[in-house]
């Protein structure tokens, strides 16, 4: 006892000898210096341009003056800036809701395709997703074309049309959507086959035993099993979709009067556009309560259902 | 309540014949245990009468219907699977209630069976509880009474006990047959263990290569084996077989093992035995425990000679003892007491009343 006390006492001198030497040999400090870089990385990459935004978004049109929140004030204001939140959510909830759906549905589909062949379809399905998303975007921009629109040409014997495909809101609302859901189905195609892969075959065969007819095994098991992939990959899509740029950018550029404007694309248009970076920079920051809320709601789920199963 | 039969049953898969025509009759009640190696094709046979995999050709009847056609939710039979294929999202109620919640079964009728299930398979503990939250044996009660719950005409079972450890295992045979007194549906079981089929079956049909070697009461495989394979199969350690050659002298008959031992058969046997005379490819069979110490009042067909051990075994109740005839090794079981040494002379006497003359040929026993 009495040694091991002397021990002790005799470390602890030498320990305020060389405070240095110890803080360095502490567990936490090394860990905060091996994290270091990350950190600053983070904070050039992120938190720079965060903080640059909202300054920015606090200075008036000139960029000479700081107003506070004369910018948001000024936005509240105008019934465009409204337009704009319900178009996003509009166009993101639905495209999502589209996405997911066709994703579900082609999975089964290409899941009952035999061994091979599987393959090459899963391959050709994924082709619209592979496209960079501007090109691909290109080409529904000249199948919507007011003068030479295929669709139109393809309608005409039937006596439909001629539709204004870019040209009137409601329609141009479903364009952007329709291109969305083309370019991002894939994606849901993909991740839903691979949770699909995951139910183990014996489940169905367990069911069906038990009574379940095709749809039922869909419902009872399927569902239920693909729940944390359905969820996941919903929100991560919800997020993507919510801050899409390209895509309305190439097709509509926000037109018929701004009413398929996203954020992404609105701020654009006001800050590089007509020059009102401040504005623009306002605008675009709106999406990060929005996006945060998203962000959370996955993290919290993944961490959840991971220590679940 | 219900019979299965089977009749011409044949599997192909692309190239592979995984059953060749199989005809078995099960009777209502019954509780059959298909038994064979891997790969022989019983839970192939299994799935075809639980209607998983198509038939390749013949019938299958499920209480005198056939059943070819009918899909497996509407073949009114339950199965239990080797992995239990338990549904994970669901707790152990909804579990149970599942195949009677899509037959709209009422509520109260639903609560009444699953309690009663539970409680037969002393699970009611365990009734909120999701699947990954239950031991090996939990789960394997479970899934038993998925299948009690639905009151099928049929229950199958595929090789339910092999993922429990071997004091479980033992455990969980008794409580199936438990269960089976109980309930009294008509079961096919299937199993690679042999003794799981000994001790569970009323009949046991042991399968080799996509056929059935033979059928029959536990008893009846074990004393009575009709070929080889079952001779070989059933029974553990496995019978011991020797080339021999069967000589006549005068009216009494002999197997010879080697130059210098040769047993004579019993008198009861050389009538059946006598067409086989000088026959070349014959073997003589003779279970371990049939092969024991020697004893101060032999009976008639009990004949003593000496032999050489290269190994004993000790298991406690026994001792396992073995040596070589010209080469091959033998087995038998002696009293622990009867001072078996290693590499020292003892004298054994085997009982020839149980001895089996089988033709390698035709790998039937004669
Ligand atoms: N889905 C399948 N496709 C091709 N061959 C199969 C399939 N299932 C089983 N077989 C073959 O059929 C034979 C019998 O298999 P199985 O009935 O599973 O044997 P076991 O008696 O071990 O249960 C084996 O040779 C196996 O390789
Ligand atoms: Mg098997």
């Amino acid at each position: 006892m009495a040694d091991t006390a002397l021990r002790v006492s005799a470390a602890s001198s030498a320990d305020k000898r060389s405070g240095l030497q110890k803080l360095m040999q502490r567990k936490s400090t090394i860990a905060f210096l091996m994290t270091l870089p990350l950190i600053v990385l983070i904070f050039t990459l992120v938190a720079y341009p965060a903080g640059y935004a909202l300054y920015l978004a606090m200075l008036n049109k000139a960029m000479t003056k700081f107003v506070w929140f004369k910018n948001f004030d000024f936005l509240f204001s105008r019934d465009t800036f409204w337009m704009v939140v319900w178009q996003s959510c509009l166009f993101a909830i639905s495209a999502v809701v589209f996405k997911a759906f066709i994703g579900f549905v082609v999975a089964h589909l290409v899941n009952n395709i035999p061994g091979k062949k599987q393959r090459k379809w899963r391959g050709m399905l994924l082709v619209p997703w592979v496209i960079p998303a501007a090109m691909s975007t290109l080409s529904w921009l000249w199948l919507f074309d007011s003068s030479y629109s295929a669709f139109n040409w393809l309608l005409e014997p039937l006596g439909i049309g001629p539709i204004p495909w870019l040209g009137e809101t409601g329609w141009a609302r479903f364009c952007v959507i329709l291109v969305n859901v083309w370019i991002g189905a894939p994606f849901f195609m993909i991740m839903y086959l691979a949770a699909l892969k995951s139910v183990p075959e014996q489940l169905h065969e367990a069911a069906e035993i038990d009574g379940a007819s095709w749809w039922q095994r869909i419902w009872y098991i399927n569902l239920p099993m693909m729940r944390n992939i359905i969820a996941i990959t919903a929100l991560f899509s919800t997020i993507l979709t919510f801050a899409n740029f390209d895509i309305v950018r190439v097709l509509t550029r926000g037109d018929p009067l701004n009413t398929t404007h996203l954020f992404a694309t609105w701020a654009f248009r006001l800050g590089i556009e007509s020059g009102d970076i401040p504005l623009g920079a306002a605008v675009s920051l709106f999406m990060v309560p929005i996006l945060a809320v998203g962000a959370t709601i996955i993290l919290r789920d993944i961490n959840k259902r991971g220590s679940e199963v | 309540m219900a019979q299965v039969t089977l009749r011409k049953v044949v599997k192909k898969y692309d190239e592979v014949l995984a059953v060749r025509g199989i005809d078995l009759d099960i009777m209502d009640k019954e509780f059959v245990v298909l038994v064979g190696p891997s790969g022989c094709g019983k839970s192939t046979t299994l799935r075809m009468i639980a209607g998983l995999e198509e038939i390749t050709d013949g019938d299958i009847a499920i209480g005198g219907d056939v059943v070819n056609d009918v899909p497996p939710k509407d073949r009114d039979i339950a199965m239990v699977f080797q992995n239990y294929a338990l549904y994970p999202h669901m707790n152990v109620y909804e579990n149970m209630s599942f195949g009677l919640k899509l037959k709209r079964t009422p509520k109260d009728i639903i609560d009444q069976r699953v309690r009663q299930a539970a409680q037969i398979l002393d699970i009611t503990e365990l009734l909120d509880r999701k699947p990954k939250q239950l031991s090996g044996g939990q789960r394997q009660r479970v899934a038993m009474g998925r299948a009690i719950v639905r009151d099928p005409k049929v229950f199958l079972f595929d090789e339910p006990l092999s993922n429990l450890d071997a004091k479980l295992r033992v455990q969980m045979r008794t409580e199936i047959k438990k269960v089976h007194q109980k309930v009294r549906t008509t079961t096919v079981y299937v199993t690679h263990d042999q003794i799981e089929a000994m001790t569970l079956a009323d009949r046991v049909v042991v399968m080799n290569g996509g056929n059935i070697e033979q059928v029959g009461p536990p008893n009846e495989l074990y004393h009575s084996p009709k070929t080889k394979f079952v001779a070989g199969f059933i029974g553990s350690p496995a019978m011991n077989m020797v080339p021999c050659q069967l000589e006549a002298s005068g009216d009494a008959l002999k197997v010879r093992l080697s130059d210098t031992l040769s047993l004579a058969v019993p008198a009861s046997r050389t009538a059946r035995y006598r067409p086989h005379v000088g026959k070349p490819g014959l073997l003589f069979g003779l279970r371990p425990e049939h092969l024991t110490e020697t004893r101060p009042h032999l009976e008639a067909d009990m004949q003593t000679f000496d032999v050489k051990l290269d190994v004993t075994e000790p298991m406690g109740m026994e001792t396992l003892v073995y040596f070589a005839i010209n080469g091959i090794d033998i087995c038998g079981r002696v009293n622990p007491n009867a001072g078996a040494r290693e590499s020292q002379t003892m004298k054994l006497c085997a009982d020839m009343a149980n001895m089996h003359l089988i033709d390698d040929k035709t790998e039937q026993v004669l």
